[in-house]
């Protein structure tokens, strides 16, 4: 629940600094991004784009209550709570299959060091793929800009109190972003190791950021993460020296959470490691490529 | 998991299905929650009271349908219960069972008025 994961109470609040004529503002669709759904779009997460590339998500007008009388009855629906999401993810990666992107979910607690490893990576790409990166954060543009000072183009995405990205404020960006074609797309998600597990995002893959400085046990006491990714990078594995971290009871724990879970060791700060993630990138990114050229 | 969105999402499929019958509103609603989904049933029930506020959904009441978890073991070659995600083969003693059921999170049926 919303205190177990820290993301507040009732719904995403616009981000306070901004300017307040997001509020209750109706859903303006401006933009191209095709909707997956027929319905008269009555919720509330119209984005707030501001020039900075940044988007904010605010709360909205609530639905209408219409009076009235008829007999109690019940109606079978059946259908996925996470129905909405998925269909925007499909979207989402219908479109980047269309543009040759291939998109990394990127998954942590906060402090793991994944915007710096991000920073790492683009600079260790730089010549090779070109990278586009989506920040997600509660507040404030800094990481976005900390990506863009490798000279990459970032959007943040500020989710208010929202814990996670959804496929619907990634659809928008990827849009505002326009990556190029047969380009690589990282996504940043809210540092959380709880929520954003059950979002699909319309990544190819999400890939699991742990550092040294958390346990060992991590995999076991957040499964759903690591189950859901495909890739764990263990990082800030300059620190080893200094710690009593068990590099191989941590893998262990994470390959019991899931078998398939391919890992490595690297270190955002020495480069460590970083050769390996860049040489699965573009094996990954080639083996995806190749399988939708196929059909 | 975010329980608020799964709350929210849960009243948006509540109040669209209530809308297409013409409903007036929403008295209760049936939800299946897998045992083994990353999903809190106390607290999709903390937040749904608030989320439906001013919907047709306000007062309707959320009942929550636990379904168990299984797996198929490969050693064992058969379905076993799965008490967890990473649980080892209660059979066998395995640590190779592949979830098959426990996981869902599906918006079953509603009653309206």
């Amino acid at each position: 629940m919303c205190s177990v994961c820290g993301c507040g109470e009732a719904q995403v609040v616009l981000d306070k600094d901004k300017p307040a004529n997001g509020h209750a503002h109706p859903h303006d669709h401006d933009h191209g991004h095709d909707h997956p759904h027929d319905h008269d779009h009555p919720h509330d997460h119209g984005p707030h784009h501001h020039d900075d590339g940044v988007i904010d998500y605010g709360q909205g007008a609530a639905g209408a209550h219409a009076p009235g009388v008829s007999q109690e009855r019940m109606v079978a629906i059946e259908r996925d709570i996470l129905s909405k999401n998925d269909a925007y993810a499909r979207e989402n990666r219908r479109t980047l299959a269309a543009k040759g992107v291939f998109a990394l979910n990127f998954v942590s607690s906060p402090g793991s060091g994944k915007t710096a490893l991000l920073a790492r990576t683009i600079e260790a790409l730089k010549g090779r793929l070109a990278v586009s990166v989506i920040e997600g954060d509660q507040q404030t543009s800094n990481d976005a800009e900390r990506i863009r000072a490798t000279g990459a183009p970032a959007i943040q995405i500020n989710t208010g109190k929202g814990c996670h990205l959804d496929a619907h404020m990634v659809g928008h960006a990827i849009e505002t972003l326009d990556p190029e074609p047969n380009s690589t797309l990282f996504i940043e998600n809210v540092g959380n190791l709880v929520c954003p597990a059950g979002f699909d995002l319309g990544e190819a893959h999400k890939v699991v950021v742990l550092s040294v400085t958390e346990g060992e046990d991590k995999p076991l006491k957040y499964p759903d993460m690591f189950v859901a990714a495909d890739l764990l990078l263990l990082n800030k594995s300059d620190l080893l020296p200094h710690l009593d971290f068990d590099v191989g009871l941590c893998l262990a724990n994470a390959l019991r959470i899931n078998p398939h879970l391919q890992t490595l060791v690297v270190s955002a700060k020495t480069g460590e490691g970083l050769a390996a993630f860049v040489a699965w990138i573009e094996a990954s990114a080639a083996r995806r490529a190749a399988a939708l050229a196929k059909g | 998991m975010h329980e608020m969105s799964l709350t929210e999402s849960i009243v948006e499929i509540a109040v669209e299905a209530a809308r297409k019958e013409g409903a007036s509103r929403v008295t209760r609603v049936v939800v299946d929650v897998g045992a083994l989904s990353h999903v809190e049933p106390e607290a999709l029930e903390f937040c749904f009271a608030a989320v439906a506020r001013g919907t047709l959904a306000e007062g309707a009441r959320l009942e929550i349908t636990r379904l168990p978890g299984a797996g198929w073991c490969p050693d064992c070659g058969k379905t076993v219960a799965l008490s967890e995600r990473f649980a080892v083969c209660p059979e066998c003693g395995g640590f190779r069972v592949q979830m098959t059921a426990g996981d869902e999170l599906k918006v079953r049926e509603m009653e309206i008025a």
